[in-house]
């Protein structure tokens, strides 16, 4: 064990394992919002509407997060048409690629997620709701969404470590993040025992934060 | 379509082959995966501390840190593990280690920690009184865990080791980074060489998308076949 490779790569590791988190808060926000997006398409009745979101996610769910870095980043940048337009400038960012790449992939799963919670709600509850004389916006915006919220959050906490875990392959496009450092200090020392033990206890110390901070939330807002 | 031709002038033989080298990775994985269910299940079920504390520590660390930097780990300390150990036994040359098997032993690992849950979750789910009625019938320990507790444990995960199975062949798409010519790699090759990276990875989704919709196929039927006479 080479303690003294350990305490000085800590801090490296540390510092980008800050990459890591803003990575995954970005794209978490805006899968958050493709998610809600494409839960509410897959309730929608018209059969093309429902169709395409459920190909979306069938599309996101069933192919490696690899290859669609890869699409993004390597692959629309061949479009010449994209080159010359504004796209191009998020396009050719290795950041922004990884980011749009984890948004799409977690707003896939997070579309099933809320999609499989708005469907739990009692149809009860709604009806409660109609017979009170309450209009069906606000149904939807003050009981539907709030319930559903409630019921997803433990599916969605473990989309949350999922997502942390895939953000790990943004060091496949260059980006330093917490794994991208840990690489690169392994091929540099070989050492790869002592630097797993740092990285993976950052990522672990981050998994145990974001578990509890579920279970508070969930205890929380319980319905109990 | 002129690039996925078979034979010298285009790709298909070559992402064919390839295709074959991601399902047999996947299977060897989810292999592996079992194995170390087999002996993580019990341990994780068991009534010491101790074996307690190892088999979840396994499944903790396993399930939190990044499936890439476990096949880091693999990639560069396999080797130097295997050494380590061949020169306790006095070898001293140097060995190099199969891509494949490190790969797989990697995946097999990520999947093995997934599983143990599942079978946890599965042998929790039973009826106190199938053990109890087990015991009873004078069946010995052999039988008592073989012709009644595992058929049912088998159906009631099942559709949880189909999620399993999806986790483990898209993780195999990160062997890659290994230099194991399975979907990836061939496509990162065939798109560095015709400058077509569009293609080629659009390519590699859809194959990945077809290794899922008939491996769901397939395991729709093993559910099917394990829950009769339910």
């Amino acid at each position: 064990m080479d303690l003294e490779l350990m305490i000085g790569s800590f801090p490296k590791l540390l510092s980008a394992a800050v990459i890591t988190l803003k990575l995954l808060s970005v794209s978490l926000i805006i899968g958050l919002f493709i998610g809600f997006l494409f839960a509410i398409l897959r309730l929608n009745k018209n059969i093309f509407v429902n169709r395409f979101a459920y190909g979306y996610s069938y599309v996101f769910r069933g192919t490696p997060l690899l290859v669609q870095i890869f699409i993004i980043y390597f692959g629309l940048g061949q479009i010449e048409y994209l080159r010359s337009t504004f796209f191009w400038v998020i396009l050719k960012e290795p950041y922004w690629c990884a980011i749009i790449a984890f948004a799409l992939n977690t707003g896939a799963y997070t579309s099933e997620i809320l999609r499989s919670a708005f469907q739990t709600i009692k149809p009860g509850i709604i009806e409660a709701g109609q017979s009170l004389g309450i209009s069906s916006k606000i149904i939807f915006y003050k009981i539907q969404i709030p319930i559903a919220i409630r019921q997803s959050l433990p599916a969605y906490g473990n989309e949350i470590i999922l997502m942390m875990k895939g953000t790990s392959l943004a060091s496949t496009v260059t980006l330093m993040d917490l794994t991208g450092v840990a690489k690169y200090i392994i091929s540099t020392t070989f050492k790869p025992i002592e630097v797993f033990i740092v990285a993976g206890g950052i990522y672990l110390f981050m998994t145990f934060i974001i578990h509890n901070v579920i279970k508070f939330l969930e205890k929380k807002y319980s319905f109990n | 379509m002129e690039l996925l031709a078979f034979g010298d002038t285009g790709w298909g033989d070559e992402l064919f082959y390839a295709t074959l080298m991601t399902i047999a990775v996947s299977i060897t994985a989810m292999i592996i995966g079992f194995s170390f269910a087999a002996i993580f299940t019990p341990l994780k079920l068991s009534k010491n501390r101790l074996l307690n504390f190892i088999a979840n520590s396994y499944t903790t660390v396993i399930r939190g840190v990044p499936e890439l930097l476990v096949i880091y780990l693999f990639f560069f300390g396999g080797t130097g593990a295997v050494m380590y150990v061949a020169s306790i036994f006095g070898y001293n040359e140097y060995i190099e280690i199969n891509a494949f098997i490190t790969g797989a032993f990697a995946i097999g690992i990520i999947s093995g920690a997934y599983s143990t849950e599942v079978f946890r979750g599965a042998v929790q789910s039973i009826d106190k009184g199938q053990f109890e009625a087990a015991k009873v019938l004078g069946l010995s320990k052999f039988a008592q865990f073989f012709k009644i507790i595992l058929p049912q444990v088998l159906r009631l995960a099942i559709p949880n080791l189909s999620n399993v199975w999806q986790i483990t062949l898209k993780d195999t798409s990160l062997i890659s980074v290994t230099g194991l010519v399975e979907i990836m790699r061939q496509s990162y090759i065939a798109a560095g060489s015709t400058r077509d990276p569009l293609f080629f990875y659009s390519f590699a989704a859809v194959l990945y998308l077809l290794l899922t919709y008939l491996s769901m196929k397939l395991i729709n039927r093993l559910e099917i076949k394990y829950s009769r006479g339910y």
